[in-house]
């Protein structure tokens, strides 16, 4: 259905190009991610989901003591020797869904005339957001393992999670340490997500890039490769990590040559009253990309990357309860060197005026847990550039919004399976990011599913 | 173009209640609906002030799976468990200040939910909100009449700790054997004595002694006070009595004392004093060479 037909090109076109690109690419990825609520722990502890969720897969308190604890209760029935020799600690899930997709302003190429005209895509039908494998559980007492196998929605298996984790070194909480494959120390996890659809189902303050960019990608939500060390109090209540991470941005085999980054994060939490706990905290990202790359094989494949120049991420958060209804607040702020921003290769100079582009973004999700089977959820972010990498673009190109809301009905609860009809609409609006014209981008997704984990 | 959009919205109305349908056809009762009407309670905790209302909440958020609907400790994962969680309409409960037979004081149920119960399937609950299990001691008063017409029983008395020496670890060593507590927990605290393998709690479930020799915390606590407040008012609904009537308060220290030693894998200042003496030095190195293998994930 075409509703706007091109007439002018912006000098930015080919950067809007990108900019959608990368869009699509972190839709697709968020949609790949594979989220968590692993009822092996239930039937392994014989607990209720909502136990450890407040609404799966979101955790609650004791659930992230738990997680903590390296899957560990301390009720002393933690170790496999304690199972059952049929226990298997594996969970599967997916979720088949009905789901509307549409984007206001798109390239389309009519192949009858050859002519591409910038217009309205939407697509709609029954689909699969794809099927995670959660594997996890301990070893031994305070040795835990997580591998999970994850498929996108056309069978392509990658590999999730693979880490394993020592807890309570030196006969303390506050020294644990994870190798391997792992979600960083988001307490607002993308992994633990309650929204599904294309544009709910990521947090966009942990993804974004600007839309000038393409030498890299990056995301806070994405699980990275690395060596993590943590603590916690008793009861998590105070709370920290520090990881040191390939600068892979969780891709294996190294594509990215060498190269480090740092993740920090603390929280802390107390409690109010009858409002129940209150949480804040803060995380910071520090890494670095190469801006070009050499190459072996004859120049057909990438060998190292070099010209490393530096990215930064920094927020914090909140988790606010008021009885039933309860809010998750998040800023963050991010910053590109120049010549990340700009694509621009270190040993090249820099385009005139070029400079560090900087963005903040903010984000408000609300829940009304109305009991243990029925959550409504709103959420909006937005993303606001405060300094774009060339001084000729718009200020306020690659902003973006998002609306969405939805409710998840678990019509049963138990320690075996966990269950959810997941309704869902969520609505995308990125400033003149449109492929051909530059024009505003408006997207929307509603989404209709079962969400099932067995 | 109308009728397009008009046929659209139509369609998605329609997927919208083809999904649900089955959904609404397959949902059961909330569990909090309702399952369980009790007269209202409070439970006071220090300053605190627990109300059974917000605590049925809870209640059936975390704690049905087990403990049950009606809280008669048959929820849908007790044919699992080989302790079968606590059944609160008899309100008989292990973990008491109290003497035997008597209700605990509130205390002692938010304790319980504070630490968990070692070597079952009952986890510390310590990452709720302190409201939060004063909420939920509250509630679990609900289910059992006992609490309407019964009032908790008085605290026992916990005279101050006397003095560690190795006279009162050897005089708690007689008494282990005078108190034929060998018969179950077995000469080395092992819990493998002669009658062990014939003991069955209140619900008629085999049930093993306390092994001392792979644990550092009891059932009810981890302190020497903890294990005094366990000989004295028993562990009810389980075959360990009360002591109360039969030893002296000097004495049951002196037990304390020697139970100590036997906990070989934990340090503690009762078996580094033991350890001294030829005696015990022989009997600890014993212990440890027929002790629990390690890696088995069991010591603690």
């Amino acid at each position: 259905m075409i509703l706007s037909v091109p007439t002018r090109r912006r000098f930015f076109t080919t950067a809007s190009s990108i900019a959608f690109a990368a869009l699509l690419a972190a839709l697709m990825l968020a949609d790949s991610q594979s989220a968590r609520a692993i009822p092996a722990f239930a039937r392994k502890y014989g607990m209720p989901c909502s136990a450890c969720h407040e609404a799966w897969p979101k955790l609650n308190n004791f659930g992230q003591v738990f997680k903590d604890n390296g899957y560990q209760l301390g009720n002393d029935r933690d170790a496999p020797i304690f199972q059952q020799p049929a226990y298997w600690p594996i969970a599967i899930r997916t979720t088949p869904n009905w789901h509307r997709e549409s984007t206001s302003a798109t390239d389309i190429t009519n192949p009858a005339t050859g002519l591409t005209t910038e217009g309205q895509l939407t697509t709609h039908g029954f689909d699969l957001t794809g099927l995670d494998i959660l594997t996890l559980g301990t070893l031994a007492k305070n040795i835990s393992f997580q591998f999970v196998p994850s498929a996108d929605n056309t069978g392509a298996f990658h590999v999730e999670s693979a880490n394993v984790r020592f807890d309570n070194l030196l006969h303390t909480s506050w020294l644990n340490v994870k190798v391997g494959k792992f979600e960083l120390d988001n307490i607002i996890s993308e992994k633990r997500i309650l929204l599904l659809s294309s544009f709910g189902g990521f947090y966009q303050g942990y993804h974004f890039q600007p839309v000038t960019e393409g030498l890299y990608t990056f995301g806070i939500g994405d699980n990275q490769l690395g060596v993590e060390v943590s603590g916690h109090s008793r009861n998590s209540y105070t709370r920290y990590s520090a990881a040191l991470l390939s600068s892979n941005d969780g891709n294996v085999n190294l594509p990215n040559g060498h190269g480090y980054d740092t993740f920090l994060t603390v929280s802390q939490a107390f409690q109010v009253g009858s409002l129940g706990l209150q949480r804040v905290g803060a995380f910071a990202y520090i890494g670095r990309a190469p801006t070009y790359f050499t190459t072996t094989v004859g120049g057909t494949a990438l060998g190292d990357g070099l010209g490393q120049k530096s990215f930064t991420r920094a927020g914090f958060y909140g988790l606010w309860y008021y009885k039933k209804l309860d809010f998750s607040t998040m800023y963050i702020h991010g910053s590109d060197s120049a010549f990340l921003g700009t694509n621009t290769p270190a040993y090249a100079d820099l385009p005139v005026g070029a400079r560090k582009p900087t963005w903040n973004v903010g984000t408000i999700e609300t829940h009304y847990t109305w009991s243990p089977q029925l959550i409504l959820i709103n959420r909006y972010e937005l993303v606001r550039m405060s300094q774009q990498a060339l001084p000729g673009l718009p200020g306020n190109l690659g902003d973006v919004d998002v609306l969405t809301f939805g409710y998840r009905y678990y019509p049963f609860i138990s320690s075996r399976a966990g269950f959810a009809f997941h309704n869902e609409y969520s609505i995308l609006r990125q400033r003149g990011t449109s492929p051909i014209n530059g024009l505003d981008i408006t997207s929307s997704s509603l989404f209709l599913g079962f969400d099932f984990i067995f | 173009m109308r009728a397009q959009k008009h046929s659209l919205k139509w369609m998605y109305l329609a997927t919208a209640a083809l999904l649900t349908l089955p959904s609404l056809a397959v949902a059961q009762q909330a569990p909090a609906a309702a399952m369980h009407v009790g007269a209202r309670q409070e439970a006071h905790v220090g300053k605190l002030t627990g109300h059974s209302e917000a605590g049925r909440k809870l209640y059936f958020r975390f704690c049905w799976g087990c403990h049950g609907f009606h809280g008669d400790g048959n929820g849908e994962n007790a044919q699992y468990l080989n302790i079968l969680p606590r059944n609160f309409v008899a309100a008989t409960f292990k973990c008491r200040s109290t003497p035997t037979g008597t209700l605990p004081i509130d205390e002692d149920l938010y304790n319980s939910l504070n630490r968990g119960l070692n070597n079952s399937n009952m986890p510390s609950w310590f990452p709720l909100t302190d409201q939060q299990r004063a909420d939920m001691v509250a509630f679990i008063k609900t289910f059992s009449p006992r609490w309407q017409t019964e009032k908790s029983g008085d605290p026992i008395n916990v005279p101050a700790e006397p003095a560690l020496t190795v006279e009162s670890i050897k005089h708690g060593q007689e008494l282990f054997q005078k108190l034929e507590c060998w018969k179950c927990h077995g000469q080395e605290g092992r819990g493998d004595g002669p009658a062990a393998s014939t003991l069955t709690d209140s619900n008629d479930q085999p049930i093993r002694p306390y092994n001392f020799v792979a644990g550092s915390r009891f059932k009810c606590g981890v302190s020497n006070r903890d294990l005094y407040k366990i000989f004295i008012t028993g562990l009810d609904g389980t075959p360990m009595p009360s002591f109360a009537d039969v030893v002296k308060p000097d004495e049951a220290w002196d037990l304390v004392h020697y139970l100590r030693t036997l906990q070989v894998n934990h340090r503690s200042p009762e078996l580094a004093l033991w350890m001294t003496t030829k005696e015990g030095a022989a009997i600890v190195s014993a212990q440890k060479i027929s002790g629990t293998p390690t890696g088995s994930g069991i010591n603690q």
